[in-house]
């Protein structure tokens, strides 16, 4: 016992994330210090002090990650915070252009308290994954009741630029389908990891593909149909794609039917075409992608493609090594903080920067999966892959969108772009696949830590 | 399920894969065409927030950046006005730059290679990068006075120091406010580039440089100097000079200015046709000298050659396959005989200089932007157009042009003053061209100068007084 607590035992890798969290920490100063050299020629004052604050940040998030998930991966945490550090100094960045109005990156870094706030809150709260199970049913009726909000509310108190995906109150906002996105994947893997052993049963076989049978397609339908009532009462493209993909993928998941998949593409084609013919707003970011430089298309004062085109110049002037930080001219782009934060990186920071992150993200996404696989229960491999592949299928299309890889839709730039409710959200997000992680890799044979006096506080929560 | 999961983990690595590839073709294979989309306006903000460097004349800036409180942070702004449009151009957002503006952009915008060091420290040190001045030959009080005596006038004026091929004035009429077209109000911009480009006087066209005329008896002064370098003909020379030149195969005749006789009818030596400009002595002379040969003296002075001072002067050319009557309206510098005023002022330097032409140049010295020396013009020779002895023999001839020949306009006070003058039938019905290219002080020549006057009338009474005004003010007079 005494060996157990004196030295870790092996693989617990907690000393990597710290140096990691150094790292991560290292360059979002350094970024820091450069856009103020860059605009103003000396190091901004408060460079030591945003430092030390964002330190003391990532190091409550290590500690809570040691004390509470000792074996969860080490990369997780360390990439998150250097994404979000780097958001924190791009949002600083663009602020510095319209010095006459009030900035956002003191409110983006109130929202990254309160995101590792959360975090915290995760990782002792659930201080097992298998715990949100229980709660299949209630994630739903929260996830639908959060999702038709918006739609049910005045425009004025849920629209922004064409969107109705808010709650606004007073000076207050928020995106309520960043929490549904959520619960949504507790909902999807609660719900197949129950009925994964119906769905997988098969009907007809075609073409070497077994079908399943008719009466199981309503789950499917039904979610089908939930994004596509999204779509057409908010105009939420975005968060419409993301949900029905989630969905397609844990299903496959839980009944290894790739039948899924194609019923799944099928449906959603049907959707694309549908919506692309029938509503306008759709219709409009169709032909933006296409063509993006039509003199027509470009100069549309709404629904045109100025800003997907401003976007892609920015990144073509950054080219492979981009303008310096501070030194382009991403605010050119309409939205750069937010929609298009990358194409800020493009410019700014160059292909290079581009690909460092499209990195991070995908270290995220591969140890994600890496946990799902190490888990031994089918609700946290079907909850890790949700997150996962969720994180992976949201970049993919905001960052495809920007660089017109796929049309453009309202999704955000996980811990990039500025919004509270997207970054706590995936703050969330990393607290899960780190408490995933470490049911992945907690040695079974060694118990966690032999029972001391402050377990007694613990146990109420754990119940 | 770890299969199916492993799947998925490879699908996120396609989407990812997908992304990046994505990204090199936007940010590499697409970027110069996305770069040079003409919306894409970023190159030219990046360009307009650096400090411009200044063109500076006689320690003055003609053209400079202010810092405005806009989002371009800086102004072009001209002092130097329309005396000094067709020397510094304009630099303008929406039409471009030109004149030396262009043609001297790498070292005013700080992007020369001479400024490499300089940029890499600012890239390094995040200091907004700062261009280069650019210091002018011109000598202020002789563009000042080129520029208003062509006021009211379409014309041109260059003068030249003979000694290097330094241009001291380079005037054109009528001009125009570069500012006009380098404010940052757009729309406005758009409007006076409109009004000027469709204006029927095109202020916008630098008449000494980019635009050729026919050079009229000017062009004798070529067709003298082929006849001197051929050996065959001294300036005592006697050549016929009939009231009318019958020319071989056509009814066409050649015929003096307005009809005068040059001396009775008779002969006339070289040097009296140069002095009277008598245009049959001229004729018969260009036919028994052959095209070829004047075709050589011209180039000589270099037509048919391109030229940058820095920016570019149009080619002048001699006519090619001409018949023989042809021959004899092109050593009057008629026919189709085309030069840029720029032209004729080498012609005059290149006899002031001993019968060697200099290689004009506008750019005296290109400064860093903490105004230490990048670069000082060395004067280059042009061309050798003719030897040291016809170089003198013009000089003499062309004296007597102004002394007591046609060009008695271009007199001043106690300097001797070598001239000629030329008078240019254009299209028909229209007043002709005046002309005046000359030299001064003969013997120790410090500026050659051409005039040209659209429609301006006869040579020696239209451009020879404004040829005089600017040598004096070389001249300090």
């Amino acid at each position: 016992m005494t060996a157990a607590t004196v030295s870790a035992p092996v693989g617990r890798r907690r000393g990597t994330e710290l140096a990691l969290l150094v790292f991560a920490l290292l360059i979002t100063v350094t970024a820091y210090a450069n856009v103020g050299i860059a605009r103003h020629h000396h190091v901004p004052s408060g460079t030591v002090g945003y430092g030390l604050g964002l330190g003391a940040l990532f190091l409550v998030a290590h500690l809570v990650v040691r004390r509470f998930a000792p074996y969860a991966d080490p990369v997780l945490l360390p990439a998150a915070a250097l994404l979000n550090g780097l958001g924190l100094v791009l949002i600083r960045r663009l602020d510095l252009v319209d010095r006459t109005q009030p900035g956002s990156a003191p409110h983006q870094l109130e929202w990254t308290v309160i995101g590792i706030a959360l975090f915290t809150v995760v990782l002792v709260v659930v201080r097992d994954h298998r715990l949100l199970e229980r709660y299949t049913y209630t994630a739903m009726a929260a996830a639908l009741i959060l999702l038709a909000l918006p739609a049910f509310l005045p425009a004025s108190h849920s629209e922004v630029n064409g969107a109705r995906i808010w709650i606004r109150f007073g000076g207050f906002s928020f995106q309520p389908g960043e929490v549904a996105k959520l619960a949504l994947m507790v909902f999807f893997a609660g719900y197949l990891v129950r009925k994964r052993e119906l769905l997988a049963l098969a009907g007809r076989r075609v073409w070497r593909i077994d079908l399943p049978r008719a009466r199981d397609l309503g789950p499917v339908l039904v979610a089908w149909g939930v994004s596509v009532l999204i779509l057409v009462r908010e105009s939420d493209l975005g968060s419409s794609l993301l949900f029905f993909g989630i969905f397609l993928v844990v299903l496959y998941v839980a009944t290894q039917r790739a039948s899924w998949l194609l019923i799944g593409l099928a449906l959603f084609v049907v959707g694309a075409v549908i919506a692309g013919t029938t509503i306008p707003h759709v219709h409009d970011r169709f032909d933006a992608w296409l063509h993006p430089f039509d003199p027509a298309i470009y100069h549309k004062a709404f629904g045109g493609s100025y800003q997907l085109a401003q976007g892609l110049f920015g990144m073509a002037t950054g080219g492979i090594f981009g303008t310096g930080l501070g030194q382009g001219r991403p605010d050119l782009v309409p939205f750069a903080n937010t929609d298009f934060m990358a194409s800020t990186i493009g410019e700014e920071l160059g292909l290079a920067g581009v690909m460092a992150v499209l990195t991070l993200f995908l270290l995220i996404v591969a140890r994600g999966i890496r946990a799902a696989i190490g888990t031994r229960d089918p609700f946290g491999k079907l909850l890790g892959v949700a997150l996962a592949f969720g994180l992976a299928l949201q970049v993919f299309v905001q960052v495809g969108g920007v660089t017109r890889l796929v049309p453009l839709t309202g999704l955000t730039l996980p811990f990039l772009s500025y919004g509270g409710s997207s970054l706590v959200s995936n703050w969330v997000v990393i607290a899960l696949l780190l408490r995933i992680s470490d049911a992945a890799r907690r040695p079974d044979a060694i118990p966690t830590r032999p029972p001391g006096p402050d377990d007694a506080a613990t146990m109420v929560v754990r119940r | 399920m770890n299969r199916s999961l492993r799947r998925v983990a490879f699908a996120a690595l396609l989407m990812f894969g997908a992304l990046l590839v994505n990204a090199n073709i936007v940010q590499v294979g697409q970027a110069e065409s996305l770069k040079n989309n003409p919306e894409n306006h970023r190159i030219l903000y990046s360009e307009y927030s650096h400090r411009r460097g200044a063109i500076v004349v006689d320690g003055h800036a003609v053209a400079l950046s202010k810092r405005v409180h806009d989002q371009y942070k800086y102004l072009r702004t001209y002092p130097g006005g329309a005396v000094y449009a067709p020397i510094t151009g304009y630099y303008s957002f929406n039409y471009g730059s030109t004149g030396i503006e262009s043609a001297e952009n790498d070292i005013l915008s700080g992007d020369s290679d001479k400024l490499f060091v300089r940029r890499l420290s600012d890239y390094f040190t995040g200091r907004t990068p700062q261009g280069g001045a650019v210091d002018l030959t011109i000598q202020d009080k002789a563009q000042q006075i080129a520029y208003q005596a062509l006021a009211g006038k379409r014309g041109a004026v260059v003068a030249l120091d003979p000694r290097t091929g330094a241009i001291l004035a380079l005037a054109t009429a009528p001009s125009f406010d570069p500012a006009q077209l380098a404010t940052h109000d757009f729309r406005a911009g758009s409007r006076a580039y409109r009004q000027l480009s469709h204006d029927p006087a095109s202020p916008l066209l630098d008449r000494a440089i980019s635009q050729t005329y026919p050079p009229g008896s000017t062009f004798k002064v070529i067709t003298t100097a082929a006849a001197l370098a051929s050996g065959r003909f001294t300036p005592s020379s006697q050549l016929p000079a009939p009231n009318e030149l019958s020319l071989p195969q056509t009814t066409h005749k050649l015929q003096n200015f307005q009809g005068e006789q040059c001396n009775g009818g008779g002969n006339i030596s070289l040097a009296d046709a140069l002095r009277v400009s008598c245009n049959t002595a001229f004729g018969g002379l260009g036919l028994r000298l052959g095209q070829n040969e004047i075709r050589k003296q011209a180039n000589a002075f270099g037509f048919d050659h391109s030229l940058s001072i820095p920016m570019g002067v149009a080619r002048s050319s001699y006519p090619s396959n001409l018949s023989k009557p042809e021959v004899a309206f092109s050593a009057i510098g008629q026919d189709s005989d085309a030069v840029t005023p720029m032209q004729m002022a080498m012609v005059a330097a290149g006899v002031a200089n001993g019968g060697v032409v200099m290689q004009p140049y506008l750019v005296a010295k290109t400064l860093a932007p903490d105004l230490s020396t990048l670069s000082t013009a060395s004067p280059h020779e042009f061309s050798r157009a003719t030897s040291a002895t016809v170089a003198s023999q013009l000089t003499q001839m062309m004296q007597s042009v102004v002394t007591n020949g046609t060009g008695t306009a271009a007199q001043i006070p106690g300097v001797s003053v070598a001239g000629k003058t030329g008078t240019a039938e254009n299209q028909p019905g229209q007043p002709t061209h005046a002309w005046f290219i000359g030299f001064a002080p003969a013997q120790n020549p410090q500026v050659a100068v051409a005039v040209l006057i659209e429609h301006g009338g006869v040579g020696g009474t239209a451009a020879a007084p404004i040829a005089r005004e600017v040598m004096q003010a070389v001249l300090g007079q």
